[in-house]
């Protein structure tokens, strides 16, 4: 049984006359254990299901049900438990005035867990960040240092889902190196399952098994890693994607300005 | 190379606070003409610094000294405030890091557009709103008009960028600087705007200061480019040799990339040395 | 660093080092920082220490003066500033001197008060509206609006002339007046601070409404919320004194500054002393705070300054 099985999923946002359909019958489905990449070109909807998986959007329509259970039949709380999110930019994700030691310890609270203090520095050196960042604010900390933080706090309720939206899109190439191989470990530790929104294939290469394109609110094509590299995608835009991603090629920007 | 346009001997920039003094820029020269010159660095080595050093606007407690910053024939330095504002509204553009932050909340990001169109061209509110939307059109947006009536927060992030982007195209500068202006762009997205980005250079001989941490990209898209550790330009090279660096710290950088088609179970991190950051030769 | 060679840390290096190992110390820090950045602001400083010294004399005030602010003399009356009265006497002979350092008690008293109504109400509908928007931000911005839409000196004086003149009911009509900038403030900031991922991540992890408004908006709003009562101090000591000018504030013989101006205006021509001393403290201290709100939004607000 899938993991995270999403079907036909549709979300209007907006108000009034400015109101429009962002998502169309997005289905995806994911195994446990499993790492699934999301693509796709911007403002086509990727963080927007990524925030319906969480429950951040509650009016979409369709299915989505995580681990056997559906988002109406888990309770909140319980859905908190399974699902977490870490956010594309790490100076926005974490609240400027709190403490790590706030940020880590607020969910464990809100769960009523009892040992605390225990957890959160357990936490910390999961990521790799230990116990003496433990009473910094944000600020003190670089960009790959707060987005580690972003991440124990995800994990923190130990959840079997992580959401990762352009995880490491803020951070420069030696820190995306440490953070996507704290990706690989905590996957191997913790049994967990990924859903990744990137812009960059590569990473997508690095990290998944199998991957879906997306373009202006529905999904183009789904297919897997070994189909991604070896020339299996059919369509085409996954291909003018890959070959995007390879260089800057002034033809494909003609072509494409020749075909729109 | 042609005559530069810009010209910058031995930059240092320091911010002083009371807590302590940072030396974020130190002897950094650098010459641009009409061509795509790359800064690249991990995080805090100095790069936005750099950028807004040349068109002075950093914070107050920024202390600036250069040996010389020349553009068009001027010297930067010694130029009155005044003559500074009208050197940043019409012959140097800036592209912001964020551009999320640099829009104006509670405006919609077409009047925006508009509105600096109409600071540097006086017509009629109608035909400035024309002219914005084609900017609009012109750096990829489909659907300009339903764009246009947007409020900052409603754009996805790679929407904000290019919003940013046709809006420090209106003035016709000679000189942009784009800091990561295609960080948050999808791929195809990204190719379009340095597209736009690349037909300026060309088309009107302007210089462009790409700063960026994407090497790959930069690797195909510029002439020329910098490598900048802890506040240091430690390398400069071509464009298309920035496989053949030799330099610890670019080669650090250039392991440390994923790439499609060559999984590795783990990706090399860099060992940092503190050779790296030891002051490097002035240039005269 | 070693355990050891913590141990021997100066105050100083205690409260600079970025290795922090316990709450206590981000704290201190955190305000060490503060001050450091207040104290290298001279015009906040010089609005601090008016505002100490209104304190110290509100605080001191029977030891201060040097006559009874309520004993009349009138055959001492409109006496120029001299050694015996340092700011001269009023039409009555009282002590000018005395009941300014009296009436001190009254503006601190008056802008207490107002600002623990205003504060907290502002604050409440402001921070509702904005985090919930839909109706609940139509229904309370639209009160607020009407409110708003009153010149705030007419709207309190309907409020006293209604609840009688006094200053109780002056402080409550200045407070009616004084909250709708306060919730348009704060929900102005609700709103960008309610897209935040923060806040996202805050829901994601179960926080309810409460709680979110609680521990992760109001920390933001405040620093806001506190610079802009500060600044509004001013406008409310204006507008205290106004009313007690309009004779609808403090009731005579109570010392307040605005009623003093008002009674010597009649005589500010020979007199000129009755109105300058009571208008200049009037003057004096509605600058200071906005000084020393400038000053502090310089610290409290992160998007000024670092
Ligand atoms: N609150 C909102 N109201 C109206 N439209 C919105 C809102 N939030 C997002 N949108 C629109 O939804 C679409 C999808 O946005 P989303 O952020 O999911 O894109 P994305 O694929 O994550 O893009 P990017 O790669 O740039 O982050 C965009 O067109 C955006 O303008
Ligand atoms: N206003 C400021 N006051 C004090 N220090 C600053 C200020 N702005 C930047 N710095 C410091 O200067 C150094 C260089 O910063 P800069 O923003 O130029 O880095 P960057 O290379 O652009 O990094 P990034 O890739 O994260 O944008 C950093 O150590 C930073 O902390
Ligand atoms: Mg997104
Ligand atoms: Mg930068």
């Amino acid at each position: 049984m899938s993991m995270i099985d999403v079907r036909k999923l549709s979300l209007d946002l907006g108000e009034g006359v400015r109101r429009r359909q962002i998502l169309n019958d997005i289905s995806l489905s994911v195994e446990a254990g499993d790492s699934f990449g999301l693509v796709g070109e911007s403002g086509s909807g990727k963080s927007t299901v990524l925030r319906c998986i969480a429950g951040l959007y509650r009016h979409w329509t369709g299915e989505i049900s995580i681990d056997g259970q559906t988002f109406a039949s888990a309770d909140r709380m319980g859905w908190c438990r399974k699902v977490q999110m870490v956010f594309q930019d790490p100076y926005g994700s974490l609240h400027p005035k709190h403490k790590i030691d706030t940020i880590l310890s607020e969910p464990l609270r809100i769960h009523g867990f009892k040992d605390i203090d225990r957890r959160v520095s357990q936490i910390l050196t999961q990521v790799g960040l230990g116990p003496r960042f433990r009473y910094r604010f944000p600020h003190q900390l670089s960009g790959g240092q707060r987005q580690r933080v972003a991440i124990a706090r995800a994990l923190i309720l130990e959840p079997k889902i992580l959401l990762l939206d352009e995880p490491t899109s803020a951070l420069d190439v030696s820190i995306q190196a440490e953070i996507l191989n704290l990706f690989s470990d905590l996957r191997e530790q913790l049994d967990l399952t990924y859903l990744l929104v990137s812009h960059d294939l590569a990473v997508i290469d690095h990290m998944c098994s199998n991957l879906a394109v997306m373009r202006s609110g529905s999904v183009v094509e789904s297919l897997s890693r070994e189909q991604m590299v070896h020339g299996g995608a059919t369509e085409r835009y996954t291909n003018t994607l890959l070959r995007a991603s390879e260089k800057y090629d002034r033809e494909l920007v003609d072509e494409l300005a020749a075909a729109s | 190379m042609t005559d530069p346009i810009l010209s910058v001997r031995n930059l240092n920039v320091t911010y002083l606070s009371s807590r302590a003094t940072l030396n974020a820029v130190r002897n950094v020269s650098f010459d641009i003409g009409r061509e795509k010159v790359a800064i690249v660095g991990e995080s805090g080595s100095g790069k936005s610094t750099v950028g807004r050093a040349v068109v002075r606007l950093l914070t107050p407690s920024a202390k600036i000294t250069a040996d010389r910053m020349d553009f068009e024939g001027k010297n930067l330095l010694s130029l009155s405030e005044r003559k500074m504002q009208d050197v940043r509204g019409r012959r140097i553009s800036m592209i912001l890091q964020d551009p999320k932050y640099s829009l104006n909340p509670v405006v919609t990001v077409g009047e925006q557009v508009t509105e600096a169109y109409r600071v540097h061209n006086k017509v009629p509110h109608k035909e400035a709103k024309e002219r914005a939307l084609a900017q609009l059109a012109s750096v990829q947006i489909r659907d300009p008009a339903h764009v246009y009536d947007l409020y900052p927060h409603e754009v996805s992030g790679g929407m904000g960028q290019r919003i940013m982007i046709a809006m420090m195209l209106i003035p016709e500068p000679s000189l942009i600087i784009a800091d990561e202006p295609t960080s948050a762009l999808d791929v195809t997205v990204k190719l379009q705007v340095l597209a736009i980005l690349d037909d300026l250079v060309r088309d009107r001989g302007i210089g462009l200061m790409f700063i960026s941490h994407d090497l790959n990209l930069v690797q195909s898209f510029c002439d020329r480019v910098l490598i900048m550790y802890a506040g240091q330009v430690v390398e400069e090279l071509r464009g298309d040799e920035l496989g053949d660096a030799k330099h610890d710290y670019t080669k650090g950088l250039l392991a440390s990339l994923p790439r499609i088609g060559d999984r590795r179970g783990r990706l090399s991190v860099l060992d940092r040395k503190d050779s790296w950051s030891m002051p490097v030769e002035k240039r005269p | 660093m070693t355990v050891d060679t913590r141990q021997n840390l100066t105050l100083r290096q205690w409260m600079t080092t970025e290795e922090v190992t316990n709450g206590r110390q981000a704290f201190v820090q955190k305000v060490y920082w503060g001050a450091v950045g207040f104290l290298q602001n001279p015009l906040a400083l010089i609005g601090l220490a008016v505002i100490v010294v209104l304190l110290l004399v509100a605080a001191f005030a029977p030891l201060i003066a040097t006559h009874d602010p309520l004993a009349q003399d009138l055959g001492a009356a409109l006496q120029p500033p001299s050694a015996a009265h340092y700011f001269g006497t009023d039409e009555l002979g009282r002590d000018i001197f005395s009941r300014i350092v009296f009436g001190s008690r009254i503006t601190l008293y008056i802008v207490m008060l107002v600002s623990v109504i205003v504060g907290p109400i502002g604050m409440a509908v402001g921070m509702t509206a904005g985090y919930f928007g839909g109706w609940t931000d139509k229904v309370l911005m639209r009160v607020t609006d009407i409110f708003l839409s009153f010149p705030s000196l007419v709207l309190a004086l309907a409020f006293a002339a209604a609840l009688g003149p006094g200053l109780e009911n002056a402080v409550i009509a200045i407070a009616l007046t004084a909250w709708p900038p306060i919730a348009r403030l704060a929900r102005a900031e609700t709103m960008t601070i309610r897209s935040s991922d923060f806040i996202a991540a805050a829901t994601l992890q179960g926080a309810g409404s409460i709680r979110i408004l609680r521990h992760y908006i109001f920390p933001l709003c405040l620093p806001s919320v506190i610079v802009r009562i500060t600044l509004n101090m001013a406008g409310i000591i204006l507008t205290a004194a106004g009313l007690g000018f309009l004779g609808l504030g403090a009731q005579p013989p109570a010392p307040e500054w605005g009623a003093m101006t008002s009674a010597g205006r009649r005589f500010m021509l020979d007199s000129w002393w009755v109105v300058t001393m009571p208008g200049s403290a009037i003057l004096i201290v509605s600058l200071a705070f906005n000084l020393f709100g400038d000053g502090l939004r310089d610290f409290l607000d992160p998007r000024h300054g670092r």
